[in-house]
């Protein structure tokens, strides 16, 4: 038999996210898609003109922000007092609390405690973290099935492929795509789509609500993840969409909530600011449709035992790094994918991690390091223009971030002689002085008298190559600003 | 009008490098308007550039000297301006971290003073010399595109669009989808070709969309780029910088 064959969920397609190549290549690739061009242009310009209007709404949404900012930083600047205080009022509340500084033993502990309950399968509620730490592959390979329960998650699985946006993980696929990944592979897995199913949203809805709910019913443990952890009473908050999240956190007799450490907030009065922020800037909806809130064990009612796994997995590094930091404001919202001008035209499988579009640029490098090639590149993916900060609800500095980046990934490669290196070292003597400034508008001048009736350059060889290839090359003048300057005015000022 | 004309403000003149050697048109289009609104131009000749290409690609000790010229440059100016939202930005915003980075609070300090007097051209035009009808004719239909740094980094708001409704014969056509950046980008535009083509690409269509006989930025990088799709496209429409409007006259061209 084949490992296809012995598995239990959908295989996701081969290769990992680290050993992906380069923003650029992967761009490239990305491009080409003009199905994929055209589902993400409709899907980013719908969900950014519903926040525009939401946020719109809101007279106070800069102090708003503002104060989501000040709120994540006072927690960060404690996050050792109040992640001990966490952990201090979520034992008392009856849930058993258990730390992991890394993916590796995050997955341990959740493929421990899932064993221990003698089951095989778990429901899942959509989360980031679990994301992260490929949760889902580890628990296949130790032969439990993990069933992804978001629409739009489930559409990921069932497709073999990888989430390519935060809020909307299968933004890259529309509809008919949907209809035949339903119908293909659901009777694989559990209850079977209608072989008459259509592509209309009600009826590929009622598919996957059907395929779910026996899943629901039979499922014994559920694994989430938690927008929000409320120190002073240790209560989780997860806010969603479709139900499936108060499905899982309600019927299954274990819950085992997977928890970055930097989703801590000191006080449930914290929330009032951050539940106005999330949905407006996340989905453009004045408040999102269910919000769990849970606080340990309740006996007689829900879940009786519950497990919270609180993760570092590299946020103790961006936390150690000053111009690092703000990253671990992001509450996920996806706001700033949605008004990339990049991320909407490659989408999210170009960054190479679950975290794509401006926070991933930001945050992958941090969280991984940056000794991969996606890792290295991911900060070079952004054109800077600024819009990601503006949409931020809680004013992550993204483009300056990304410039700080790019200063590490310089300083990691310095010593390496290529062709950025060489130009960035003969651009540095140039500019240095005025002189040398001088000497370099000479020899322009020189190339635009060679060349006397020409404009424009067309096409060129590497390495201007990428330049021309799709856009002309002004020629310069003959004669500078400051040649002319000279000889206008004089040589003093 | 703040200033009678011939008694205006000193101001030195940031050329920035690519409008002096690519696009010399442009700071001769400010020194124009400045002595036609009365202003003494001066030109500080060690003057380089704001080092932003070298920033933005991670180069941070490279672009040390450039803050270290520019101070020696612009010290003792009340006023200094550049035609230029991406490079003004640039000095303000990244000067100071630079001069943090370099270790050296005399050379923080002393750009802290200098930021303070740096002007994008509009700015200076509305702000400073309180005016906004410059005399400027242009008889043409022009469509705008406030480019990303003009607007988020150096926060020239709607001065652009102020002086632009000023001058005669003008004709301004909206562009759909403005506030999307063109793709440029510095290092962007040849690190990540593809997507910075993709977007330009986009920007091309709706500038050629409005029917505008002319783009017109306050930034001629993005210019160039955009304007370089177009060319390539053999489209009509040409660009212009702002300040070349601007100098435009009813008695002669630019």
């Amino acid at each position: 038999m084949t490992e296809q064959a012995q598995r239990r969920t959908p295989a996701p397609p081969p290769g990992t996210y680290l050993g992906m190549p380069t923003f650029q290549k992967n761009a490239k690739v990305q491009l080409a898609d003009p199905q994929l061009r055209s589902n993400l242009r409709h899907a980013t310009g719908t969900i950014r003109a519903k926040r525009a209007e939401r946020v719109a709404e809101v007279p106070e949404w800069e102090q708003l922000r503002l104060a989501g900012e000040a709120i994540k930083n006072r927690t960060l600047r404690h996050l050792d007092t109040y992640l001990v205080q966490l952990e201090e009022s979520l034992t008392k509340a009856g849930a058993t609390v258990h730390w992991a500084r890394d993916a590796a033993e995050a997955n341990a502990i959740v493929v421990g405690l899932v064993q221990a309950k003698g089951v095989d399968e778990v429901v899942k509620v959509k989360s980031m973290a679990t994301q992260e730490i490929e949760l889902n592959e580890a628990l296949e390979h130790a032969g439990i099935a993990a069933w992804e329960t978001d629409l739009a998650e489930l559409i990921v699985q069932l497709g073999h492929d990888r989430p390519s946006h935060i809020l909307v993980p299968a933004i890259h696929r529309n509809r008919a795509e949907v209809r035949e990944i339903f119908l293909r592979e659901m009777k694989q897995y559990g209850t079977p789509a209608p072989e008459d199913i259509t592509d209309s949203p009600a009826e590929l809805a009622g598919a996957a609500r059907r395929h779910l709910r026996e899943k629901f019913l039979r499922a014994k443990v559920a694994v989430s993840g938690a927008n929000f952890a409320i120190a002073e009473t240790g209560t989780l908050v997860v806010v969603e969409s479709e139900g499936n999240g108060r499905m899982c956190l309600t019927l299954p007799e274990t819950l085992i909530s997977v928890v970055g450490i930097e989703k801590v907030l000191p006080t449930v009065e914290d929330l009032e600011v951050f539940m106005r922020l999330l949905p407006r800037s996340s989905t453009g909806e004045r408040m999102n449709p269910y919000t769990s809130v849970w606080t340990g064990v309740t006996p007689g009612d829900g879940p009786q035992e519950v497990h919270v796994v609180l993760v570092d997995n590299g946020r103790t590094n961006a936390l150690a790094d000053p111009q690092g930091r703000p990253a671990l404001r992001c509450i996920r919202c996806s706001a700033c994918l949605n008004i990339c001008p990049v991320y909407e035209r490659v989408g999210g499988h170009a960054y190479g991690s679950v975290y794509p579009g401006p926070i991933g640029a930001v945050l992958n490098p941090q969280l991984r390091g940056i000794s991969s090639k996606i890792d290295q590149s991911l900060p070079y993916a952004s054109s800077l223009c600024g819009a990601c900060f503006d949409v931020c609800p809680v004013r992550i500095p993204i483009p300056d971030m990304l410039v700080h980046l790019r200063h590490e990934v310089a300083e990691h490669k310095r010593g390496h002689v290529g062709v950025q290196q060489t130009a960035m070292a003969v651009a540095g003597w140039v500019l240095s002085d005025h002189k040398h400034f001088e000497l370099a508008e000479r020899a322009a001048g020189l190339a635009a008298r060679a060349l006397p009736n020409t404009t424009h350059l067309g096409p060129l060889p590497w390495p201007a190559s990428p330049w021309t290839r799709a856009r002309d090359l002004p020629m310069p003048p003959a004669e500078s600003f400051r040649t002319w300057w000279r000889k206008e005015r004089g040589e003093a000022r | 009008m703040a200033h009678r004309f011939g008694v205006g403000p000193r101001v030195a003149l940031f050329a920035t490098c690519i409008n002096d050697v690519m696009f010399p048109g442009t700071p001769k289009a400010v020194v124009q308007v400045l002595e036609r609104l009365g202003c003494t131009v001066e030109f500080p000749v060690e003057q380089t550039c704001c080092g932003q290409m070298l920033t933005n690609t991670g180069y941070f000790d490279a672009a040390v000297p450039n803050v270290r010229n520019y101070v020696k440059a612009f010290r003792g100016y009340d006023y200094i301006v550049g035609a230029s939202g991406s490079c003004i930005g640039a000095v303000r915003h990244q000067h100071p971290m630079l001069a943090e980075h370099a270790g050296d609070p005399g050379l923080a300090e002393a750009v802290a003073d200098v930021v303070a007097r740096t002007y994008d051209f509009s700015e200076l035009l509305v702000d400073v010399l309180e005016v906004t009808d410059v005399g400027a004719y242009f008889p043409h239909k022009v469509t705008y595109h406030p480019t990303c740094h003009s607007v988020r980094v150096t926060k020239v708001g709607d001065r652009p669009y102020r002086l632009l409704e000023k001058v005669k014969g003008l004709e301004l056509m909206p562009l759909e989808a403005a506030d999307q950046c063109c793709g440029f980008g510095g290092t962007f535009s040849v690190k990540n070709p593809d997507v910075s083509v993709a977007m330009g690409s986009d920007k091309a269509r709706h500038v050629v969309d409005t029917g505008a006989e002319y783009l017109v930025t306050g930034d001629n990088a993005c210019l160039m780029h955009i304007g370089g799709l177009l060319h390539r496209q053999n489209s009509a429409v040409r660009t212009i910088h702002l300040a070349e409007i601007l100098a435009s006259t009813e008695g002669g061209a630019a």
